[in-house]
């Protein structure tokens, strides 16, 4: 429903975080589609793009705004500061990673041959991400992976519920309970005392390693994907590439006070960054589960239906998606097409 | 040839260990193919299992002839045993897995431009065994990386670089997230790169590296990684290529030991039907004549097992095929 909203009345404020590489490009594509849409919000924009740290402002925004939408943050590899994207989730608690990958009319994929409509439901604050590390003695270092049955609970229930609000038939755990036999073993054993709870929802479970290849010779055996924060981020990357790339993905961070929006496959892709060539498809479906979170479902459906169409058309598309067209381009072609219809 | 001429070819006795669930079918192929070939190996066959364990019997063997062909052992999920495979990797100390996955030509799937190696970490790692739980409901398990095992596995991926005419290796790595632990390991990979300066070098993020597999694998030559991503990695790698029926892999040790392996695991599902895929573990048999230095025997082994597969006539089902193990095995012995 509606809620009633009308442009230039009662707007509602977002949070929006360009971030760093693609993020600006991303996020300004976002912001015009929007724009043309004429949809009833305001943005509140926060740039922390080089590494600036995410403030009590920003933080006191997205609690305020309940929703935030968000390009990649880069993170340093080897030293620096623990990476912001997760900084962000732990600090409101989005436990739930949500990122559907189905196959989009008009992008050749080599899985052409089967449907690809899978939703991974990763654990967002936990796991292998809980950054305790340490070095034992020089040249040993050891990190911690915690997983919690509390936290194990919330997001199996989690992926129940969404199953059933989706009219989804089947949950997966994805695990690797076989040699994690108490961390994995933990998760593996919630999700099968949750599913219990859920009759009408078939549940299975799978090792990682076999999960992925699943993946990529069977694809279309996958609904709902619950699993543990590494994998999640693995099975995300690679549900990103059986559609076309991470230009397609879409995923939301989901928690009890908040939801923060961005690409499926997150990365900030410094080789095409700034250059106008990147694909903000990913970005611009998860604004349209944005604005359907926000209950502003005809909004939604108008810019969803306009990228499917500009897409389809196949006329104008960024070359990831095998065409020529820029950034700008592209988005043009979808304020035009939202514009006309 | 005089008759005499071919008795007299000194035969290497290696250590057989045909493992759980498919294992003694295919391990039953090998032995059939190889004798058909004539390769000039003696099995010594030895039995692992969930209830035995790893026996004294079967170490001395592996001692005694250093190298090793296996069929897979099942790890019972929930039950307190340590992995079996775990115990051998441990024992033996084969720190480095060898994973390579090559399209099969005229074997039809959705890639036919994959040529990758697999180098995984393979004693350490997510798989340190080292778990426990502080307080009820909270588990936690601890991943051990070393300078020692990531420069030696780093080492041995530039190693299998030069001697097989590889142009790059690609250290794949999560050091964003995981900076202190897969930090060590991509410090290392870097500092051992500058070795050797003939091949390429270059890191990639490990859920990067999953996407740039299912999207253009072509990009990507020898991978070294950390043992838990190189299971994972591996596995993808076979999926490309048309499933665990197909991937060899060999594990190679400290003091010269190696141990062949098919990546695939017992397939309860199929076992003692008569119906699984021996081309894994045959073509670990192959890595292993190439590692003793019958080339030869490999490659005409390899090519019978390669028409065969690209013929289709009497591929296995997990190939598309109708066939069984056995008239598989039948079909690779007519093209010897
Ligand atoms: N929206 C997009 N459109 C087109 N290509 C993209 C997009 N997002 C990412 N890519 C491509 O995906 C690849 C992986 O991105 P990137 O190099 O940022 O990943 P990464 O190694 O995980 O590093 P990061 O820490 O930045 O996430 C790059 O080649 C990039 O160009
Ligand atoms: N040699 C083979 N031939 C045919 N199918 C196989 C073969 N090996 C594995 N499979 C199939 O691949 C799937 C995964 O099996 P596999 O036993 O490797 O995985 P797993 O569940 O990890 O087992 P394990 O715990 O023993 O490693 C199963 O459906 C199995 O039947
Ligand atoms: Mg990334
Ligand atoms: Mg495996």
């Amino acid at each position: 429903t509606y809620l009633g909203y009308t442009s230039g009345v009662d707007k509602r404020k977002v949070t929006i975080i360009p971030g760093d590489g693609i993020g600006p490009e991303i996020t300004s594509s976002v912001m015009g589609v929007f724009q043309a849409a004429k949809v009833p919000i305001e943005w509140e924009v926060f740039d922390i793009s080089g590494g600036q740290p995410i403030s009590q402002e920003l933080v006191a925004s997205i609690s305020r705004n309940k929703v935030a939408l968000k390009g990649p943050l880069y993170t340093n590899i080897l030293s620096g500061a623990q990476s912001r994207n997760m900084e962000l989730r732990k600090a409101l608690d989005l436990y739930a990673h949500v990122i559907p990958c189905k196959k989009i009319p008009g992008i050749t994929v080599r899985h052409s041959d089967v449907t690809v409509d899978l939703v991974v439901i990763r654990e967002n604050t936990q796991g292998e991400y809980s950054g305790l590390e340490q070095t034992l003695v020089p040249g040993v270092v050891q990190s911690l992976k915690i997983i919690t049955k509390e936290a194990s609970t919330r997001i199996a229930h989690y992926a129940f519920q969404y199953a059933k609000a989706n009219g989804r038939k089947k949950v997966t755990c994805i695990h690797k309970a076989n040699i994690q036999k108490m961390t994995d073993g933990l998760f593996l054993e919630t999700c099968k005392q949750v599913a219990k709870e859920y009759p009408e929802i078939t549940f299975d479970a799978m090792i990682i390693d076999n999960c992925c290849m699943q993946l990529v010779m069977k694809p279309e055996q996958f609904d709902v994907m619950v699993t543990p924060n590494l994998y999640g981020n693995l099975v995300t990357n690679v549900g990103a590439a059986l559609i076309g790339g991470p230009g397609l993905a879409a995923g939301a961070n989901v928690g009890e006070r908040a939801a923060i929006f961005e690409m499926g496959a997150h990365h900030v892709a410094a080789d095409i960054a700034g250059q106008d060539k990147v694909n903000p498809t990913g970005l611009l479906f998860a604004s349209s589960m944005m604005l359907k979170h926000m209950q502003l479902n005809d909004y939604a459906e108008k810019i969803e239906n306009a990228v499917n169409k500009v897409i389809s058309e196949k006329k104008i598309l960024t070359a990831d998606m095998g065409g020529n067209a820029s950034t700008k381009e592209f988005t043009r072609a979808v304020i035009d097409t939202i514009v006309q219809n | 040839m005089k008759q005499g001429q071919q008795q007299d070819v000194i035969k290497v006795k290696v250590t057989l260990i045909p493992g759980d669930g498919i294992g003694p079918e295919i391990s039953d192929a090998v032995k059939i193919i190889f004798a058909a070939a004539k390769a000039p190996i003696e099995w010594e066959t030895v039995n692992v299992n969930a209830q035995t364990g790893v026996s004294d019997e079967v170490i001395a063997s592996i001692h005694r002839n250093k190298v090793g062909l296996k069929g897979p052992l099942g790890t019972p999920i929930g039950t307190g045993h340590q992995s079996l495979n775990l115990a051998l990797r441990k024992t033996f100390n084969l720190y480095a897995n060898v994973r390579p996955c090559l399209s099969i030509p005229g074997f039809k799937t959705r890639y036919d431009d994959v040529n990758t190696v697999v180098i995984r970490e393979n004693t350490e790692g997510e798989y340190s065994g080292i778990e426990n739980m502080p307080v009820k409901g909270v588990a936690q398990s601890i991943k051990v990386i070393t300078k020692e095992a990531s420069a030696r596995v780093a080492n041995y991926a530039f190693q299998y670089a030069l001697a097989n005419n590889r142009q790059k290796v690609t250290c794949v790595h999560k050091a964003n997230i995981m900076k202190q632990s897969d930090g060590l390991f991509v410090k290392t990979c870097r500092e051992v790169s500058t070795r050797y300066p003939t091949i390429k070098y270059e890191e990639m993020v490990v859920d990067n590296n999953c996407m740039q597999l299912v999207l253009n694998p072509s990009k990507l030559d020898v991978m070294v990684l950390p043992n838990l991503y190189g299971d994972i990695v591996s596995d993808l790698c076979a999926g490309l290529i048309g499933g665990l029926g197909l991937t060899p892999s060999g594990n190679i040790g400290e003091n010269g030991a190696a141990i062949f392996e098919a990546v695939h695991g017992t397939a309860p599902d199929i076992a003692g039907q008569g119906k699984a895929n021996p081309t894994a573990l045959l073509l670990s048999g192959i890595m292993m004549l190439r590692h003793l230095g019958f080339n030869e025997h490999a490659q005409r082994i390899e090519s019978a097992i390669l028409t065969t597969i690209a013929e289709g006539k009497a591929t296995t089902k997990d190939l598309g095929g109708n066939s069984g193990t056995k008239d598989f095995t039948d079909a690779v012995i007519s093209k010897l």
